[in-house]
């Protein structure tokens, strides 16, 4: 397939415009002893029937979360995205726009951007918001750096309980930078911060301080009472959250957060095996300059309407450089619109509705599993939609068994932490239904 | 094409809300209520919902379709952005990535799950190191300056193993913003190095900046001002000479495709823009992908996981990299996004991809031909051009750039990139997808406009006057920042 438009006689006609003798002579600057002289070895061309036969066939060797029950979570939820929302993300002009650079010429996505920073704020209870990172794990990192930057403190303390792959981006952006990164373990027996062990770890040399509530295991972290250690020692709290829990949970912002990320997928973007989805990420006034990506503003046109236009570009590299916030450009522009629109559509009852739905199902999910022998529940503090289950019998085999019956069992833990190989993470949605959960109890039972 | 004018905009949705309604129906719970209050300490229970709006699923749909009514896009409007390749993105694509088969799947799924993806994702590294002429890819970073910021922490990872630190990378005074920003990220000091008056790198400059403590060189081949630096070689030489490296940033990678390979002039790291090259869409700034491709000596500081393929003609996810600089983002990557990338490149095929080259080539190397000798405009480069090249109006009357801009939306066609690298100028990149008829249209509502700047300058001045709103007033934007509806 092709999707080039110049034919033979358009060529010709340029070629004369142009005064070469040919396409090849365009290519002079090219040094000779670099240009190729075969081709790319690359598998040949398709026509569009055949591209689409291999693609299906790719794609059937998949087993995916619409033939098997999902109960797999740590931080990808299989949540439900209503019709509506494909269906409006799907216009070709959503699609193919550009960045919205020329304001006149991208009203309808800077809108969109304008209302989706609000709704996440309303979301998370902040100031302000930008249109976008990549995902959590690089909103998190540059949430560290921002708090770094606005005190240039050199200390970030990490709760172990925020999702590995969190840690390990924040880690990997921290590298070559001259900060100090500490993690702060939790309990013996507890899956949560402790209280304590955070509060000896963090000084006046602190810049930030990073947890996540809802945390990797699903529970929820005593929030009030870490935003007020940081108030006390002068650190910005920043809190890695789900949106979803946002309908049922207090928000972070009336807890004292002074910066709040989160991961967008539940909210209306699909699995895609990780990506891509959506960072939010949302602060206190303050911040506002520190903030990296675009953030959008009203204002007015000559004639005084209403315009939306991107907002403080000074901050962004095309303009500042090396001295700007990130050096973020592309971000998740079509996700984050996906974003909006789902959030749109749940609006204020529904993000409470789908929040109380994950809490009531997870929490049966649980209780009826406690009951079975060989199952335990671990760890006895408040959760969201998500928690760990310990297995008398080895987790692969559970996980197969499961697997075996169409289902997808929990997260196998020891993947991540080598002291949890016995306990798995079991995900809850407000996509499950009582009979799913029931069987996948039964498989559990007779695994 | 011209449009009615200015209309009176779109309310926000927060002021179409109406207390009760929603747009989905979930149904009602079918498990026992549980009392959150029976496990959540009330300090962290919230009293309401978040004061998110509330609309009816028409009135959801009228106010994002009306949205989406409000704006240029490639698949309705000519965009001659240079660097950014607004290439025709293709449908099949977006059939490809809407398959259940990839679009449902979760990412720790078990690899005996997810064959087909990861055969797929596999064999796109091998297209990209093979179009790159580089060894090992990596398709985790999320957009390019992603990708350059990986890139520069894999050549920090290996200065550190082999000789010790160095602080400093060189750029071009011509670069991308985000080719210093992504230094800055990564903790080195960007020095700028020079451009000749033709546009090409100034090799004594680099000779006398590149040292010791270079750790790279971010170099963009073909070069920003749309010339292919037939240096680049002696560039490479230059700094490996003195232990450096030599980064591609692959932004104008649809000029080579299949002409020549930057692993054969030199590079050692660069990175892709699939939503540029690949036709993935922009989709209003995103999602795009930057897979990087690397030499031998920069794949064992890789990120993890990396997909790997068995003896037995499996595939596996291998996260057992001990040198990895570790995760630049959560999971693998924009696998969706990568799912296009890879349908476009099967689509294509060897004699596709270097047909997209020699078009795009063509079309930038006509247009600039068009242009040639016409009274108000002026070609501060000599051709041939790669994809795009940079035109200069002949600035008169209180002119800017901006005002030729804003007119051309009139005519409903995008402007082309404003004053860079260089001030004054409009970048043009036409891309290999276009007709000969849209292209022939451009140049004469640029010669309609420079008309226009010389008879009646204030019609550019005031321009858009055929667009949704009058020119926006950015300045007061940032000086008052609203970004966010208040009224909850």
């Amino acid at each position: 397939m092709r999707y080039t438009q110049l034919m033979d006689d358009n060529v010709r006609e340029m070629l004369a415009t142009i005064g070469a003798g040919s396409v090849d002579a365009l290519f002079r600057d090219v040094p000779a002893d670099i240009r190729m002289t075969g081709d790319l070895a690359l598998p040949a061309a398709m026509s569009e029937p055949e591209l689409r036969a291999h693609l299906s066939a790719l794609a059937s060797k998949n087993r995916t979360t619409d033939a098997l029950v999902c109960f797999l979570g740590a931080g990808a939820y299989d949540h439900f995205i209503p019709s509506v929302v494909d269906a409006m993300i799907s216009q070709g002009s959503f699609l193919t726009a550009y960045t919205p650079y020329q304001a006149e010429a991208s009203q309808g996505s800077l809108q969109a951007f304008y209302e989706f920073q609000t709704m996440v704020c309303q979301l998370t209870g902040m100031d302000v918001a930008n249109a976008s990172l990549y995902e959590l794990g690089s909103a998190a990192a540059e949430a560290v750096l921002m708090a770094h930057g606005a005190s240039s403190k050199r200390e970030v303390v990490m709760a172990a309980s925020i999702h590995e792959h969190v840690r390990k981006v924040v880690h990997t952006y921290c590298r070559d930078l001259s900060l100090e990164l500490r993690e702060v373990k939790t309990e013996r027996g507890s899956i949560q911060t402790d209280i304590q062990v955070l509060k000896d770890s963090i000084g006046a040399g602190t810049a930030a301080v990073l947890v996540q509530s809802p945390n990797f295991f699903g529970q929820i972290e005593p929030l009030d009472k870490i935003a007020g250690l940081c108030k006390e020692a002068g650190a910005t709290l920043i809190v890695a959250t789900d949106p979803i829990g946002c309908g049922l949970l207090k928000r972070p912002g009336d807890l004292g957060a002074d910066i709040v990320v989160a991961e967008g997928q539940p909210l209306g973007i699909p699995l895609q095996m990780g990506g891509p989805w959506c960072g939010l990420m949302a602060a206190r006034e303050s911040f506002l300059r520190r903030m990296p990506g675009r953030v959008v503003g009203r204002t007015v046109d000559q004639s005084g309407r209403p315009a939306y236009c991107l907002a403080l570009q000074t901050r962004e590299q095309h303009i500042r450089r090396a001295k700007a916030t990130s050096n973020i450009c592309t971000n998740q522009g079509l996700m984050a619109l996906r974003v909006a629109i789902h959030t749109a559509a749940l609006g204020r009852s529904g993000i409470a509705t789908v929040a109380r739905m994950c809490f009531d199902k997870a929490h049966y999910a649980a209780r009826r599993i406690a009951e079975l022998p060989g199952y335990a529940m671990p760890y006895s503090g408040p959760f969201f939609k998500e928690f760990v289950v310990r297995c008398e019998k080895p987790v692969e085999k559970v996980t197969a068994a499961c697997r075996a019956e169409g289902i997808l069992a929990g997260v196998a833990l020891g993947d991540f932490y080598t002291e949890m190989g016995d306990c798995m993470l079991v995900a809850v949605t407000e996509k499950r239904t009582r009979e799913e959960i029931d069987r996948f109890v039964d498989a559990l039972k007779r695994a | 094409m011209t449009r009615l004018g200015p209309d009176s905009g779109e309310a926000l949705i927060f002021e179409k809300s109406v207390p009760g309604a929603c747009a989905v129906d979930l149904g009602a719970s079918d498990v026992p209520a549980t009392e959150p209050r029976d496990t959540i300490p009330a300090a962290l229970l919230a009293d309401r919902p978040p004061p998110l709006p509330e609309v009816g699923e028409l009135e959801l749909v009228r106010h994002y379709a009306r949205l989406g009514s409000r704006l240029f896009s490639v698949d309705a409007h000519f965009y001659p952005l240079g660097s950014c390749t607004m290439k025709y993105n293709p449908r099949v694509n977006e059939w490809a990535a809407g398959l259940a088969g990839f679009n449902a799947l979760h990412p720790l799924q078990a690899d005996e799950d997810m064959q087909g993806v990861l055969e797929l994702l596999y064999n796109l590294h091998v297209y990209l190191a093979e179009i790159a002429g580089l060894d090992k890819v990596s398709l985790q970073p999320a957009a390019g300056a992603h990708g350059e910021m990986t890139s520069l922490m894999l050549v920090n990872a290996y200065h550190a193993e082999h000789g010790g630190i160095r602080p400093n990378v060189l750029t071009t005074d011509t670069a991308h913003g985000t080719n210093p920003a992504s230094c800055t990220i990564c903790g080195r000091n960007a020095i700028p190095v020079k451009s000749r008056p033709d546009g090409l790198v100034d090799l004594d400059d680099l000779r006398t900046k590149a040292n010791d403590k270079t750790a790279a060189l971010m170099i963009t081949s073909p070069n920003t001002v749309g010339k292919f630096d037939g240096q680049i070689k002696k560039m490479a030489d230059i700094l490996h000479e003195r232990g450096a490296m030599l980064y591609l940033d692959g932004a104008n990678m649809n000029a080579v495709l299949g002409i020549t390979r930057p692993g054969d002039f030199g590079v050692d790291v660069m990175h892709y823009n699939t939503h540029k090259t690949f036709s993935t869409p922009h989709g209003c700034g995103g999602p795009g992908a930057g897979p990087i491709a690397v030499s031998k000596e920069l794949a064992p500081y890789l990120p993890v996981p990396q997909v790997e393929k068995r003896s037995d003609g499996t595939y596996y996810l291998d996260g057992d990299r001990p040198k990895s600089i570790g995760k630049v983002r959560t999971f693998f990557g924009q696998v969706g996004v990568l799912v296009r990338c890879y349908t476009y490149i099967r689509a294509l095929g060897p004699d596709g991809l270097r047909d997209v080259s020699e078009k795009a080539v063509l079309a930038a190397n006509y247009l600039a031909a068009c242009f040639k000798g016409v009274p108000g405009y002026a070609l501060p480069f000599d051709g041939p051009y790669c994809h795009e090249f940079i035109l200069k109006p002949k600035l008169g009357g209180g002119l800017r750039v901006l005002d030729y801009a804003k007119r051309l939306i009139d005519f409903g066609i995008h402007p082309p990139t404003m004053e860079w690298p260089i001030h004054g100028t409009l970048m043009i990149e036409p891309t290999e997808t276009e007709s000969k008829a849209t292209l022939d249209a451009f140049v004469v509502a640029m010669k309609q406009i420079a008309k226009e700047a010389v008879e009646s300058p204030e019609t550019l001045k005031a321009a858009p006057s055929g667009s949704w709103i009058e020119r926006a007033d950015e300045v007061a934007a940032s000086r008052k920042p609203n970004l966010r509806w208040k009224g909850d």
